[in-house]
């Protein structure tokens, strides 16, 4: 919780200066729409933490996510499939995508960046070829069952009454339970421990008699998994796909949210809720730069500067962290 | 050696060194004449690595003063040391192995000629070094390509080519098998006898006692004593390093060995193909493997660990057939490693002492639905503490801020945790203090008696002989002979370590 700090405050300073400098910000529709999709981005950031607390990386997660938000109205609307066999080969793919991930960065040790880049590739060009760019909606009736999940509260069976129901979104829902079972796993089950044991070192891990391929496999897999879930979100939120765009850069943002949530690029390091945050002051600088005028065109310099300021400071603080550790342990020392 | 006319080459007079809280040199002196090889020695912690930043112009001393050649100098950066013609040459290697020998003795000093990189130059220049140091590769050879002997003399090489008068090695020879060591030594002596003088930092008194002309011995960050020539025997220097007596330095007691807990029959590893190994070790037997490195030591007890399959052949625990494809189904057999790469494969060392402790036997004592047990985990790191006199704060400290002594009780730590009825240790001791040592010899004293068999390959022959009750001496992947205790010997290890089959008497 500590190490969450600084960004939790840069989080309310912009909140609060972005609230004051618009109209239109502190409004609920605006709000939702904030939370919504801050929970969509946390969602494939937990997905993403997974493998880089491996110190490995997915680079393919946007293009995957384009690649289920065309299969799916692909199996069901256009081969005229049931939703369930929607469901299930949206499923199947990201399983396969995962598993071939882990394979062929464990087995033939080849580096997640390679394997993933590649990934991020072929899925994009074959989500375009499948449909040939055809836009791709999610307008039809099937898919009525599935856009409560892009609804709020009050529309889930049962809640209707539920005092504030209307001003939450679904997808924050998923976003917490999904926090909650992650956080669980990294933090009290050996699994988890596995994982942040092999992120660090993995020679040591192995030689501690930690099946390492195993677990850097589910690794991969459950950011697929993730993946392919937030894929299915977006799409529905979203109601209309271009194959040849939808979901760039999304990897990038993901993995900017783990960064900025306390994940290490080296591995080993990981915080859900840091993670959360992370995802949840992108959203919030995307929104703040249009509600307050600032030119539109300036927007990823803005987020690239205020990320770039997060790590900073969060290096600094960790240095003279350090640096008191030392004083305190030579101290120690020499008592 | 020392002349008393001049003055010395080198003299560090009442150099004081303090940390926030600490004072890691106290008025520490020593002297270095020319052509003189001081080695200094110490436990961990007693102020060398200090003092050896200081000469080398990383860090400047408090107080005291630093004369070369009688001259007051200023060491306040590593150019200076230079330019006084000192050079330091690290325990951990400071190669860039993707890079030729050539470019590595002149890296951030190449020759210039029309602007670009003189490699001709450099080719020649570095072969007459090479030969200085006896090393006989081509400049062109990359360094990651040499084995860890002859890179440690391209270091050397590097430091003559700036013309270096004094040398400071430290621990040099800590990861080299007894055959590079001697040559190693041999170029020191080599060096010595044209006038380069040395500061030689070992824990290896062995080598000390035949290269040193002078010990310094330093505790606790002051001067605890010197030795001349003829007064450097192995009692004095543990003496003046641990401050007190000791009567005997390893433990091994006679006793009475039990069943036998590992037997290996015709064992084929991807090292020793087309050998087959056979031997066993008993409940409550402590037996070494000695041998060169290379002679496929570690890999052997890769293969008796679950790290690297078997070719062909049986490993028994216990008389049960235990098949080993991966460290998890050692552990499950009851066999435990701790490795000779302790930084790489035996502890995490940005965990903290509590979590790497835990490690093996998270699996074991998990809850229902894989939760971690951190009660266990508390407990077990709790005792391994106490019983390994682990040098921590406490449990949650990070490992890598312990000694390399106490990282290693670590290691152990964790596998005694999980009570193994086999234990391996793969130079159980490197690189770690006088002090520790005792410590582990202790532990594997108890462990035997508490009928752990213990297998342990070393290159220090003084511990082969001192704790082995047998020893099984490796040759090119094969074991090439077996030595009680009554013929053990570094003749006769050595006779066996380099291929001389024969039964000794």
């Amino acid at each position: 919780m500590k190490k969450n700090l600084g960004i939790l405050s840069i989080l309310l300073v912009v909140f609060m200066a972005t609230a004051f400098g618009s109209d239109s910000f502190f409004t609920p529709y605006n709000l939702f729409n904030l939370v919504e999709r801050s929970s969509l981005y946390g969602i494939i950031g937990i997905g993403v933490a997974f493998v880089i607390i491996t110190s490995g990386i997915d680079l393919s997660i946007g293009s995957l996510i384009g690649l289920v938000a065309v299969v799916f109205p692909y199996i069901v609307v256009d081969r005229q499939l049931s939703l369930g066999m929607g469901l299930l080969t949206i499923l199947g793919l990201s399983l396969v995508v995962g598993i071939v991930h882990g394979l062929l960065i464990t087995k033939l040790k080849l580096q997640p960046f390679v394997v993933t880049l590649c990934g991020l590739m072929i899925y994009r060009g074959l989500a375009r070829w499948l449909v040939s760019d055809r836009t791709m909606g999610y307008g039809n009736e099937s898919f009525a069952s599935l856009k409560v999940l892009v609804g709020n509260v009050s529309q889930l069976p049962g809640c209707a009454s539920l005092p504030g129901a209307k001003h939450v979104p679904v997808a924050f829902l998923i976003l917490v339970s999904l926090g909650i079972v992650a956080a669980v796993f990294l933090n009290k089950t050996i699994y988890g421990r596995y994982l942040l044991a092999l992120g660090r070192n993995e020679q040591a891990a192995r030689f501690s008699g930690i099946n390492t391929t195993k677990m850097i496999v589910l690794a991969y897999v459950i950011c697929s998994l993730i993946s392919g879930l937030g894929g299915l979100l977006f799409a529905l939120d979203y109601g209309s796909i271009q194959p040849d765009s939808f979901g760039n850069f999304y990897e990038l943002y993901a993995i900017a949210a783990a960064v900025l949530g306390g994940c290490s690029l080296r591995g080993g390091e990981g915080s859900v809720f840091g993670i959360i945050l992370g995802a949840a002051l992108m959203r919030l600088l995307m929104n703040s730069i249009s509600m307050l005028g600032i030119d539109d065109q300036l927007e990823p310099t803005v987020i690239g500067f205020v990320i770039l300021i997060g790590v900073v400071v969060d290096q600094l603080v960790k240095r003279i962290a350090a640096h008191r550790r030392a004083v305190l342990q030579a101290r120690q020392a020499s008592s | 050696m020392s002349e008393s006319n001049t003055s010395p080459l080198l003299s560090v007079e009442n150099v004081t060194k303090r940390f926030p809280g600490v004072t890691a040199l106290n008025q520490v002196s020593l002297t270095l004449a020319e052509g003189e090889v001081l080695a200094l020695i110490g436990e961990n912690g007693a102020g060398k690595s200090t003092l050896m930043k200081i000469l080398a112009g990383v860090q400047l001393p408090d107080e005291g003063q630093i004369r070369v050649a009688g001259v007051p100098v200023r060491l306040d950066s590593v150019q200076t040391a230079q330019a006084n013609r000192i050079a330091l040459i690290h325990q951990e290697l400071n190669l860039s192995g993707n890079l030729d020998v050539g470019a590595n003795i002149f890296l951030g000093r190449e020759p210039i000629k029309r602007g670009l990189i003189d490699k001709k130059k450099i080719r020649e220049d570095s072969v007459a070094l090479l030969a200085r140091v006896g090393l006989k590769v081509s400049p062109d050879t990359i360094v990651d390509a040499l084995p860890i002997g002859q890179q440690q003399l391209v270091e050397i090489a590097r430091a003559l080519s700036v013309d270096a008068r004094v040398l400071i090695m430290d621990e040099p020879t800590s990861s080299l098998s007894q055959h590079e060591t001697e040559r190693l030594l041999k170029v020191v002596k080599d060096l010595r006898s044209r006038g380069v003088s040395v500061i030689y930092i070992s824990h290896r008194l062995g080598e000390v006692r035949e290269l040193a002309d002078r010990v310094t011995v330093f505790r606790d960050g002051a001067n605890a004593g010197d030795l001349s020539r003829d007064e450097i025997t192995h009692d004095r220097m543990v003496q003046l390093m641990v401050g007190r007596d000791i009567s005997q330095f390893y433990a091994r007691k006679p006793h009475q060995p039990g069943d036998v807990a590992l037997q290996v029959s015709g064992l084929e590893t991807p090292a020793n193909l087309g050998h087959r190994l056979s031997f066993s070790v008993r409940a409550g037997e402590i037996v070494g493997i000695s041998g060169l490195v290379g002679a496929g030591r570690t890999e052997l007890l890769h293969v008796l660990f679950g790290v690297d399959a078997a070719v062909s052949g049986t490993i028994s625990v216990d008389g049960q057939v235990v098949r080993l494809r991966s460290p998890g189904d050692a552990i499950q057999a009851g066999i435990a490693l701790v490795p000779e790469d302790r930084k790489q494969q035996g502890i995490i060392l940005e965990m903290a002492v509590r979590t790497n402790i835990g490690l093996p036997g998270l699996k074991q004592h998990q809850k229902t639905g894989g939760f971690l047990n951190r009660h266990q985990e508390g407990k077990d790191s709790a005792e391994m503490i106490a019983r390994m006199r682990i040098r921590t704060p406490n449990e949650r400290q990070v490992v890598q801020f312990l000694s390399g002594g106490n990282q290693q009780k670590v290691v152990l730590g964790k596998w005694l945790a999980m009570k193994p009825k086999v234990l391996l240790l793969d130079e159980p001791t490197r690189g770690i203090d006088i002090g520790a040592k005792q410590e582990i010899y202790a532990l594997m004293e108890e462990l035997a008696e508490q009928g752990v068999a213990i297998l342990f390959v070393s290159s220090e022959m003084e511990e082969v002989i001192g704790m082995s009750d047998r020893t099984l001496v490796m040759h090119e992947g094969r074991i090439t002979g077996e030595l009680t205790r009554d013929e053990l010997t570094e003749e006769s290890i050595m006779q066996l370590a380099t291929g001389n089959v024969g039964t000794p008497a």
